[in-house]
Parts: structure tokens; sequence; C-alpha cells
């Protein structure tokens, strides 16, 4: 994966933080909107995978000191906790709760649910996944 | 939860506090700490024994997992305290002795306690729960633990082996017991054993009666090393002496006793059980006896002992059973049987514990348990010597020792079987007592060996490792309580006789007493001359006489065949299983994927194939939606996509022409509006289009030797096969609607119930959270599988036999 296209380079550079600011946006809206932390992580992931081709290893593991399978491990922990965290008000595991809040900056009726949390660690887990496995067998080559 | 749970579940809570403990003060030996565990435990059954000597039940339930039926019930009654006081009474001795034996600088004691405690809470649930399952449950614990404390030693082969070899038999007599259990649930209707009990009767007339009898039995046979499953408590010797003394001598080892006991208001009655329980243990207690005699090491001579003495045990279990087949007139000789039964399992668990403390002590002391080796340690170890001098002539059947007592009654016990007139004892029965007569002197033979070799005779200093002395005085308070045990039992019997192991007796023969009444159980010495008495002072006379001459004799064990030992046939199976399901597996796994996939996809033409041959499914294509022009340019392409993987020569060519698939498959579910089966569908095709660039690197070049494909017919039938079955699949499901679709509920309650409009999304994250959640983590393993397996296999010349 030593490229040196400058081309690529740059056009990553602002591409990026687009398809991460759109991944983000999956991610919140997935609730009412197609969506959701599963399509979310993968596009994350595949942001991520852009950098790591057209930039080598090294210089993003120094840029990116992220290491994904502890990320999966979040991610499965959070998953995990919010399912748990129902046994805190007597619901069986993984019930989810929703409201309707007056927020400052969201405006009113902004829509709060539990669910959210437990797909933020799909989230984390997808993008962990796919990074651990893409970089294992990108690292490898031996 | 109830003191009766505490008392179960307590030692396997104090494993969490072993390493807390030695963080907190890492000078002290762990032991210390655990020994009031067993203390406290057993000093709260003891304040019980007075209810319980009374045939009160203490009786604790708890819901466990209601829905299947299963609850942790636990119970005291005779039986049980026996046990459980054995256990814990056992457990506390041999906790203060392993605090002088194992050295605190050298051992892993940490480890060592956590697998003791485990052992002493699994063996206080097989004899306290009344439900099957939960019974089982503990037995498997026990194994586990007995396997572990084999093992504690892992720089030993022998230990690793021994270890291995005690877990296969012990864990498949576990699993016969399941089955067995799981029959008589099938009977009963109810894993209870006092509700088992209770419809004994009706059980009998079952044909599953008998099959659950044996796969019963199979796991309390290879529980309580019963011949021919014996072969594993010798190697088991390997474990430290306080193992030794302690599971293998005087508790777990009994768990098949116990549950033969147990089972016994069950199954008694039947000559299948007479016989099985009665004849095994004859021929255990036979050949246990006369291999012992050949054995060179102390704790071998020990281990021999213990089986034959467990298979006395049996044979006196088995003939107790046909008390129940005679009435309250003759009731009377048959008890008498499990009463010598309860009362040797209590005696042989102070002598043999005793002598294991001594083995351990001159082995701890001399550096060898070779008796060869040994010799004249009489005056070195003066207290030692006493204490062994007890438990052996005990184990010899010596007055005034409790093992007098027992052995005489075991003599009892077996002439009744002359009196016994069913069952074909007429002819057989005379078999009973002489057995009993050959084993005890063989018994006696080796009891007299063991002390004589190792503590009589002279002393060869320059065979020894260390210069031999006696044992600090901590190792010695152990075996002195056990060894003035033997004594004081010996002198008054009835001190054990009404408050222990008559309620025991009842508890194994609950329907030969009326409510309130008691059995008969007074023990004395004296009986006037009688056979019984003949009989033992006959074993004392062959039983000298062959110790005197025994230079003579003793060379006639090497005359056996040695190449047709049980241990040849478990090694033998052993090797032959290894190299069986190598080859078995190697027929078919080939470690080409391709040949795997030729498997799957083989496996779903037969098995899909055939189920659409067998049903016929008519197609209805009523209801479909009719095709659009630009739907079929999509599926043209489509299909042009995939034949081109097929063709291209270049892997490069082939892995765009998949990406190609994949995205006219997400124009699909935009056409068809699934936007998230879209959105994700043209990620993922894109991330795995990248995975596939970086997988290149690792493959061979393609087909280099080939530039046009090679037609294979077999794959073609294959690949039709699976396209038409699924395409017929496809179209047969539409015309099927046997019940309604979910998916209405899913559309009318996902605003309501979730908040949320996007119905997919609050399927994924709400309705079937669960099984999101363990998708990832399937997904989860897997990139740790795969992280795994690139990162940490082995380089090139590293062996897998380099450990």
């Amino acid at each position: 994966m030593n490229m040196n296209d400058v081309i690529l380079r740059t056009a990553t550079k602002v591409i990026t933080f687009i398809i991460l600011t759109f991944s983000l946006y999956m991610f919140f809206a997935g609730h009412n909107n197609p969506g959701g932390g599963f399509i979310g992580g993968l596009i994350t992931a595949s942001a991520l995978v852009l950098l790591y081709l057209s930039f080598d290893l090294e210089s993003m593991k120094k840029v990116l000191p992220v290491n994904y399978i502890a990320m999966t491990a979040i991610g499965l922990l959070i998953a995990v906790a919010t399912g748990m965290g129902s046994f805190l008000f007597g619901a069986p595991f993984l019930s989810h709760a929703f409201g309707y809040y007056d927020l400052p900056l969201f405006g009113e009726k902004t829509e709060l649910a539990t669910a959210v949390l437990f797909d933020l660690g799909v989230y984390l887990t997808v993008v962990g996944i796919t990074m651990t496995i893409i970089l294992a067998i990108g690292e490898d080559q031996t | 939860m109830s003191w009766l749970h505490l008392i179960v579940l307590a030692p396997f809570l104090a494993t969490v506090l072993i390493p807390v403990i030695h963080k907190v003060s890492p000078k002290l030996h762990i032991g210390w700490a655990v020994l009031l565990l067993p203390v406290v435990l057993l000093i709260s059954l003891l304040s019980q024994i007075g209810a319980v000597s009374k045939h009160q039940v203490v009786e604790e339930t708890m819901p466990w997992i209601p829905s299947y039926g299963l609850s942790f019930d636990v119970y005291l009654d005779g039986l049980s305290m026996l046990f459980a006081l054995l256990i814990t009474g056992i457990g506390t001795l041999v906790v203060l002795y392993s605090i002088y034996y194992l050295d605190k600088h050298k051992e892993r004691l940490q480890a060592f306690y956590v697998y003791l405690l485990l052992f002493m809470g699994a063996m206080l649930g097989v004899v306290l729960s009344d439900n099957l399952m939960l019974l089982y449950l503990f037995w498997e614990a026990t194994s586990l633990a007995s396997f572990l404390l084999i093992a504690y030693w892992t720089h030993r082969e022998k230990s690793r082996y021994g270890a291995q070899k005690s877990m296969l038999i012990t864990v498949f007599g576990g699993m016969a017991m399941l089955a067995g259990f799981i029959l008589l649930y099938v009977m009963g209707g109810t894993f209870s054993i006092r509700g088992l009990v209770e419809q004994a009767s009706q059980l009998a007339a079952d044909p599953l009666f008998v099959p659950a009898m044996l796969l019963v039995l199979l796991g309390a046979f290879t529980k309580s090393a019963q011949f021919p499953f014996h072969i594993w408590l010798p190697d088991a010797m390997e474990a430290p002496t306080p193992v030794s003394a302690y599971l293998h001598s005087a508790t777990m080892v009994k768990a098949g006793l116990y549950l033969v006991a147990r089972m016994t208001p069950i199954f008694a009655g039947q000559a299948e059980w007479f016989w099985l329980v009665a004849g095994f243990g004859l021929l255990t207690l036979l050949w246990g006896s006369f291999s012992a005699v050949k054995q060179t090491d102390l704790k071998s001579i020990l281990a021999f002992s213990t089986i034959s003495q467990l298979g006395l045990i049996m044979s006196l279990l088995g003939v107790g059973s046909l008390a129940v087949l005679y009435d309250a007139a003759d009731e009377r000789l048959f008890y008498a049987a499990v009463l010598a039964a309860v009362f040797h399992l209590f005696n042989h668990a102070t002598f043999k514990g005793a002598l294991f403390m001594v083995a351990g002590i001159v082995d701890h002391e001399t550096g060898t348990r070779d008796i060869r080796k040994l010799g004249g340690l009489m005056s070195l170890m003066p207290v030692t010597f006493t204490v062994a001098v007890v438990g052996g002539l005990s184990m010899a059947g010596l007055p005034p020792f409790n093992g007098f007592l027992s052995k005489e009654m075991f003599f009892t016990g077996m002439l009744k079987v002359l009196a016994a007139d069913i069952f074909a004892l007429e002819t057989w029965g005379i078999l009973f007592p002489v057995i009993a007569v050959i084993a005890s002197i063989f018994t006696f033979v080796y009891s007299l060996m063991l002390i004589m070799r190792t503590f009589l005779g002279k002393l060869q200093p320059e065979k020894l490792e260390k210069k031999p002395h006696e044992a600090p005085i901590g190792m010695l308070i152990s075996p002195i309580v056990l060894a003035s045990l033997v004594l004081l039992v010996g002198f008054y019997p009835n001190l054990v006789a009404y408050s222990l192991l008559e309620p025991a007796v009842s508890a194994i023969l609950p329907s030969l007493l009326a409510p309130g009444d008691h059995f008969e159980a007074h023990i004395s010495f004296w009986h006037g001359w009688n056979t019984e008495l003949y009989m033992t002072i006959g074993v004392i006379a062959v039983g000298l006489l062959l110790v005197l001459t025994l230079r003579r004799w003793i060379s006639l064990y090497d005359q056996l065949p040695q190449r047709l030992t049980l241990n040849r046939l478990y090694d033998g199976m052993l090797v032959g299983l290894q190299k069986g399901s190598s080859k078995g597996t190697d027929l078919y796994m080939t470690g080409s994927l391709r040949t795997y996939l030729v498997y799957i996809l083989m496996f779903f033409i037969l098995v899909i194939g055939g189920s659409i041959v067998g049903h016929r499914p008519t197609l209805d294509m009523s209801g479909n939606a009719p095709v659009a022009a630009y739907e079929l340019l999509l599926a043209l392409i489509l299909a042009g996509s995939a034949v081109a993987i097929v063709l291209v020569s270049s892997r490069m060519s082939a892995i765009l022409a998949t990406g190609a698939v994949g995205y006219m498959v997400s124009l699909y579910f935009v056409i068809l509006r699934a936007p998230d089966l879209a959105l994700t569908q043209l990620v993922v095709e894109t991330v795995s289009v990248a995975l596939f660039l970086l997988c290149f690197y690792h493959l061979p070049k393609l087909r280099r030797d080939m530039n046009r494909v090679r037609f294979q017919s077999a794959n073609f039938v294959i690949a039709i096969g699976v396209g038409a079955i699924i395409t017929f699949l496809t179209l047969a499901v539409q015309g099927v609607r046997p019940f309604a679709s979910i998916s209405d509920y899913f559309l009318d309650n996902s605003y309501k119930e979730a908040g949320g409009d996007n119905v997919v999304n609050v399927i994924l994250v709400d309705f079937r959270g669960f099984d999101t959640m363990l998708e990832i983590l399937v997904l989860g393993i897997a990139s740790i599988g795969i992280y795994a397996l690139i990162k940490l296999r082995m380089t090139g010349g590293e062996s897998r036999e380099h450990e």
C-alpha cells in the first residue's frame, strides 16, 4: 500500500471528512430515517480504509493511534451495559425507553432514546471489527 | 437461601477470597485462612446431628430454573449427614496437614486451595442435593476439581497422564449417569430423588427401568473405581498426598457408594441390581487386594487397598438391597449388611486417611515411597510408626480397632447370603463368604507388609535422599487425630452407632421402617464363638503364614501376563481413538476451501432440493408485481457480471466483476424502496473490494499456467443446481403464506412502542435487539479469530510439539 498518488491523497483529505460527517449523520438519523449504527459504522470504516489506502500504514498509526480490538470490546460492553441498564428500572434485559424533550440548540420536542446508546455500541463494534480484520490482513506482509 | 444452601455454596464463595487474602498478607500460608472454612462447616453440621439422629430431615428449596422444573433443593438426612461430616471433618484435617506438607515458597498455594475448596463445595453439593440435575452438576464438578488437583504438579508427565485418565474415565461414567437420570425423569416425571423414591414401585415395571439402572451404576462404578474402571485410581496417586488422602480415599471415590446408597430405595429388590452391585463389589474387593500385594510404592499399595475396600462396601450395599425383599421377620438379616457398609465407610475414612498421611510423612521426610528402599524407620519416627500400626492393623481387621468390628460385620453380611433363597443364591451364594475370606487374607498381607517393610527391618540410609527424622508436630496432628478415632470407635463403637450410622441406614432403607421406628444398631465386640470369629482367626493364621513366606511366592506375580492388563487396553484405546479420529477427519478435511464449498453446496442441494422434490410445492405467480424493463436490464447486467467472474482470466477483473454484482443488487434495493439495505450493501461491497485487494498480496498468481478456464462438469452441475433451487425457492415463497407475516406488527408498533419511524433500525436495536447483540458478539469473536490466525501464527520451523 505504498502508492505515491498525489491526486488520491489530496482528494482523500477532503472526502474523508465528508464521509465521516455523513456517517455520523447516518448514525444519528437511524431512528427515524435510513441509517443506524450498523450502516454508520460501516461508512466510518470505509472512510478509514480510504485513509489507510492512500497514506501508508506507518504514518496512519501515528495519526490515529487507535486500538481497534479495544474499540470492539468497548462497543460490545456498551451494548451489554445498555441491555443491563434496564435492570435498574426493573425491566427485562434490553428494554428501551424514549421521550421527547425541549433542548437548546436541537429545538423543541427532540427525541432522546436509549436505543441510540445501544446503537452506539453496535457502531463502535462494527468499526472495530472491520478495521481489525482489514488491518490484520493489510499489515501481514510475511 | 438457607444455611444448608450456604454450606454448599460457602466453599465456592471462599475461593474468591483466596487471591484477596494472598494480596493482603502475602507472608501467611493461605492454608491457615482456608482452614477456618471446613471447621465452621463442620461445627454447623454437628449442631444438627441431634435432630438428624432422631430421623428429622432438614430440607430447603430455592428456585433455580423453574421453567425446566429445576430447583436448588437441598436436604440433610442420615446418609447426607454421614457424608457431609466426612467431607468437612476429613477436610479440616487434610487442610491442616497440607499446611505443613506444601511449602509456602515453592508451591502455587493459591491454585491448590482454590481447587481444594472447589472440590469441597462440589462434594457437599453431591451429597446434599435432592435434584438429580444438580447432583450431576456437582458430580462433574468433583471430577473437574480432581483433575486439577491430580495435575497440580503440571511439570510431571505422569501427573498429567493420571489427571487425563481419571478425567476421561469418570466423566465417561458421569455422562452415562446423566443419561440414566434423564431416563428416570422420563419414567417418573421429576428430577427430585425423594419424588422418585415415592413412586419406586411403579417405576420398576417400566421398560426403561433396567437401562436407567445400568447407566446410573456405570456412573457409580467409574467414580468409585470399581473393576474394570479402577485403573484411574492408582495413576491418580500422582496428586499431592493431602489430595490423595482427601479425594482419592475418604470422599470423592465414595461418591459412587453414595449414589448407590441413595438409589437403593429406587432400585433395591431387583435381581440385576443385586448381582451387579454385589458382584462387581466382590470382584473389585478381590482384585484390589490381590493387586495391592505386588505394589512397591506406598501410595500404590494404598490406592489398590482403597479400590478393594470400596469394593467391599459396594458388595455390602448389594447384599443389603436384599433386605427389602424379605418381610419384617427376616429383614434384620440383611439390613445388618447396610449397617456394616456405612460403618466400614466411616472406618475406612479414618484408618485410610491416617495411612495416607503416614505415607505422605514418610515421603516428605525420606524422599522416597518405595518400600524396597525403606525400612527401619520405627526408632527414627516413633509417632508416625504408632499411627501406621493403628491404621494398618485396623485395615487388616485386627481387634481392638474399628476395622475389626466392621470386618466382622462384613463377614456376617456375607454369611447371611447363604440364607437367601432367591436370585439363584442357593447355588452361587457360597461364593460370597469364600471371596470375602480370600480377599481378607490378601488385605491382611498387604497391611502387614506396609508396616513391616517401612518401619521394621534394616535402615538403608544410602538409598534415601534425605536423612530421615520425625515429622514436625503440625504434620502429625491430623494422623494422630484419625488414629485416635480408629481406637475410640474401636472401643466405643456405639458412640457413632445411633448418632450417625443408624440414621444413615434408615435413609438407605426407608421402606422397612414404620414412622417413629428405628433399626437395631448396637455394635458389640464379642459375639461368642461363631463362624465370623473362626473366619477372622483363619484369615489371621493364613495371612501370617503368607507374610512370613512372602519372599518365596511374591515372584509368582511376575508370571502373570503383562500384555493383557487393563492399562494397556486403556492406552491402546486412547491411541487408537486419536489415530482413528484423525484418519477419519483427514478423509474429508482436505485443507482446500474449494472442497469445503463443494460440501456446503452439495448439502444444500440435497436437503433443500430433496424437500422440494418431496413436497412438490406449486408456483403461484399471480400475486407478483409486473417486471419493468429497467429491472430486466439490471438482471441482465447482474447475470452478465456473474458469468464474467468465472470467465475472466485476471484476478483483478474477477474482483471488479464481483463488485459489479454487489452494486447491481444494491440498485435493486433502491428500486424496491429499501434504502437501509441499499446503503448497507453499497458500503459492504466497497469495503469488501478493498479487503479483496489486500488479500491479493497473499494469493498465488491466478491460474499461472492456464489462460483458458477449464470446464469442470461437476462444478457446473453444482452451480446450476444451487441456482435453480434458489430461483425456485424465491418464486415458491411468494405463493405460500401459511401464517400472517410479522411485518405488519412491526409497521404498526414501530412508532408507538419504540418511538422510531425507521422500522428496520427499530427492529435491529429494539424489537430484535438481542439478536443484534449476539450478532455483533459473533462478529467480534470472528475478528479476534482472524486477528489471532494472522498475528499469532507460527513461523516456519516451529513445530507444534514445542509447547
